[in-house]
Parts: C-alpha cells; structure tokens; sequence
C-alpha cells in the first residue's frame, strides 16, 4: 500500500531557519541543525531545505550548512536556493544531499536541469515552481523568491520540466504559504493532471486532512512549512511531526 | 593464526563506483554499531565478510562506472567464487540483473532477471516511484526476522526487476503491477528500497543482514 510522502520544507536566511506568510514578512524559527536532530528522532520521512536570498544575492545556498546537514540528517534531503549550474549541484550531492532543487535556473538556463539529470539521474532534480493566481484566476509562475513574474502558466512550466529531465515538481502556491487554511487544490489538480513524475504539493497545509485533500487532488507528497514549526493557535514555534500510525490511518 | 585471520577480515565494505549517497549506507550501520568500510579497492572487497553494492543513477552510467574503476573482476572473484555475501541496493540490485532497458545494456548478470521501465497508460502512477510502500513476504524467513506485511520501506526508482525463477523472489510489492522488490540468489541479495533511508524498520533489516549467515 503506497503512502505519500510527508515533507516538512525548511526556509533559510543564511544560516538561520525562518518562516513566511505569502513569500513575505519572515519570522526567525531557529538553528536548522538543530531541527534537523528533531527530525530524526520524529523520523520525518524527507526534508527540504531552500535558501529564499540565494538567488537575489547571487550565492548558493551555503556549502558548508548542506554538509553539516548531511552529516546529521537520517532521512533523504533536497536543497535549493542560487543553485546555477552541474558544478553547484555536485557540490550540494557530494556533500550528501539527495536532491536539488532548481527555480530561477529552470527559466534562464534549461538546459542545466538536462544536464544535472543526465549525470546525477532524474530522482535528484526537483523543478521549483511558484505560483500565483491573478485576479481574473489565471496562474502564472514567479522566479527569485516571487519577485519576477514569468508569463508561463505553471501547468506549461511542470511539463517542460519534465521534459527537460526533472524528476519532481515541488509546486508553491505563493498566496496559500504560511496561511496554514489548506492547498490550492485547483493548482494540484491542475499541475498533477499535465505531467507523469510525482508533484509535491506545497503551500497551505494545517493539518493533516488539508494533505489528504491535496493527495486525492494527484499531489504524489505533501510538504509544508508552518505546520511543522508551529504549535498551537499562538504559533509558538515547536518542531513537530506526525506519528507513523497516524499517517499510515490518514492514507490508507 | 586465527588472530591474524580475525585482523584481515574486513567486516561490511560498502563498494564505492561514484554513484549516489554512499554515507547514507554507512550512517546506518553507524547507527547500529556495526562497522563498515567504503570502499574501491580490490582488496578490500575480497576480502570483506559481507559486502554491500549501493548505487542511484543511471544503469548504464553504473556498468561504466564499474568497469573503469576496475571493479568487475574482483566482484565476480568475490561473489561467483569466493561466494561473498552481498547486498544490491536500488541501482545496486538492478546491476545484478542479466540487462537493463535503461541504457539497454547488460548488466553484471548473476541473477537470471532483466531490468525494465515502469510504463502506465494513465497518469495515476507517477514515475519515478517515490515514497513508502509494504512488503508482500514470499520467502526469506531469517532475513525478514521481525519485519510485517505492514512495515513501510523508503521507495525511489524509474525501474523494475522481473526475475526468471519465482523462488528466487523474496518479497513483491504493487505499484500500478506487481514487481519484485527483493531477491535472493545463493550468497546473492538484492532490494529495490532503501533500507538505510526506512528508519526503524530498515535499520532492523540491515541488521538481520548483519547479523545472518547462510
């Protein structure tokens, strides 16, 4: 019995962990190896890891940081943020990252996704895409922490990336981030229907009914951000993670 | 004699032919005190008491790795004749296999099994297969010791085995069709999961593995 994935996805400024409301108005969380210790003893079952300056600061996500995190992290990771070219992303999976996660590179060099796939195998490269829903309902997708709007719908940007060599889709409704109300299912729908790799949902999630909406609309994993750092209706930041049999329950 | 005999043991080699996270393999024996060795030296893999052959990537890009590492020969003496236990992980066990679509080449050939791509007609089967998914437990007693139907283990492959003799299968799972996520073959083993990704359950199998002789 197939059961998705449950991904708790970790924003980095530099070297500390924080977490946004629409993209926007970040709060500080904590040391992200810290959380990474939690994690393995809650036995999350992935993490994601992104840098939300690297990109607008010309840098990668820090080499040094994705090292500790390898040297911690029991589970598979993925990592994003400034990430160019096959040398960043070699960099990033010799130091024990499963997984990049490319954004900003997927629309101004495509062909670094072939080239990162061809070498490292498809499962370790994820496509980024950001979306937002205008006022007449129409998606399109941002780069550069949603600062730069592209006109591609994100349904037309997930298949290219699948053709281009992605393995995954990690698809980010911008207006649902850190609202903690549920996904935009309609986007899932949408994105899950027009590609054949796994899409994993992100942006939006409460609770754990909020992720089995968002798997019955075709998201392959859930992933999601305050829901894990958060506890509460105050959000007193609090690492956490759901139990096994709760999850095997939920999705059976 | 017996000392030196215990001193030139080697205990688990991983076989390191740059492909994929190799120090995710030996976390995990870490975690179970059990020490194990990177490695790509002849030596070492000949004269390892289990070995274990890791691998994601590409199936053609893993043949090449093995050969210009020289690796081939001394793993056919360890396994074919030295009959060296040892464990094929994801791509690991896929090379074991006589040939693979992926690349359409052929592979180490020491289990009677080809490797093929998972093809669906509908999109409701996302490939690759990524995520958790159950064990249907056809043979192997001693080494699914404490393991049940149950269980979930860490899933993340494009491609699947189809072995020519049944009993050579050890477990099958469904994913859109049955395939075969483990074998066993004499000293020869393989899983289509990650043990060392599967937490608790996982760390169990390692060391059922570990821990088992035949």
């Amino acid at each position: 019995m197939f059961r998705p994935r449950i991904i708790p996805v970790l924003l980095l400024k530099g070297s500390g962990l924080v977490k946004t409301q629409q993209f926007r108005k970040s709060s500080y969380i904590g040391d992200p190896i810290n959380s990474v210790r939690i994690f393995n003893d809650l036995e999350a079952d992935e993490l994601i890891f992104l840098d939300i300056l690297a990109a607008k600061e010309n840098r990668t996500i820090s080499f040094d940081l994705v090292k500790q995190i390898g040297d911690e992290a029991f589970m598979p990771f993925a990592v994003g943020g400034g990430i160019r070219n096959l040398k960043d992303a070699a960099a990033m999976i010799n130091a024990g990252a499963e997984k990049v996660v490319l954004n900003t590179i997927f629309i101004e060099n495509t062909e670094v996704i072939t080239e990162i796939s061809k070498t490292f195998g498809n499962q370790s490269v994820v496509v980024s895409i950001d979306a937002k829903e205008n006022l007449f309902g129409d998606y399109k997708i941002y780069i550069k922490d949603g600062l730069k709007k592209i006109a591609l719908h994100p349904m037309i940007a997930a298949k290219k990336a699948e053709d281009f060599g992605a393995g995954e889709i990690f698809l980010n409704s911008i207006t649902h981030d850190g609202m903690m109300q549920g996904y935009d299912l309609e986007l899932i729908k949408q994105v899950s229907e027009s590609v054949n790799i796994p899409v994993i949902a992100c942006g939006g999630a409460g609770n754990l009914s909020h992720m089995k909406e968002a798997f019955k609309n075709g998201a392959n994993a859930l992933a999601a951000g305050s829901m894990f750092v958060y506890h509460g209706p105050r959000k007193a930041v609090l690492i956490n993670y759901p139990e096994k049999k709760e999850l095997i329950s939920y999705f059976n | 004699m017996t000392f030196i005999k215990k001193l030139s043991k080697m205990g688990i080699v991983i076989v390191d032919y740059g492909m994929g996270n190799l120090r995710s393999v030996q976390k995990a024996f870490e975690r179970i005190r059990i020490p194990a060795k990177i490695s790509a030296d002849a030596n070492d893999i000949l004269s390892a008491e289990k070995l274990i052959l890791p691998g994601v990537g590409h199936f053609k890009m893993g043949i090449y790795n093995l050969a210009s590492k020289g690796l081939i020969d001394p793993l056919n003496r360890a396994v074919l004749e030295k009959k060296i236990i040892i464990l094929g992980i994801c791509l690991g066990m896929q090379l074991m296999t006589e040939f693979s679509e992926e690349g359409n080449v052929k592979g180490l050939g020491w289990i009677k099994a080809q490797t093929k791509r998972f093809s669906f007609a509908s999109n409701e089967f996302k490939v690759p297969h990524m995520g958790w998914d159950s064990l249907s437990i056809k043979n192997g007693d001693t080494l699914y010791k404490g393991i049940n139907q149950e269980d979930l283990f860490y899933f993340v492959h494009s491609y699947f085995i189809i072995c020519e003799d049944e009993k050579d299968i050890l477990t099958e799972t469904y994913y859109g069709q049955k395939f075969v996520s483990s074998f066993n073959k004499d000293n020869i083993y393989g899983f289509q999961f990650h043990p060392e990704k599967s937490h608790n359950v996982g760390l169990k199998l390692l060391k059922n593995f570990a821990n088992f002789s035949i």
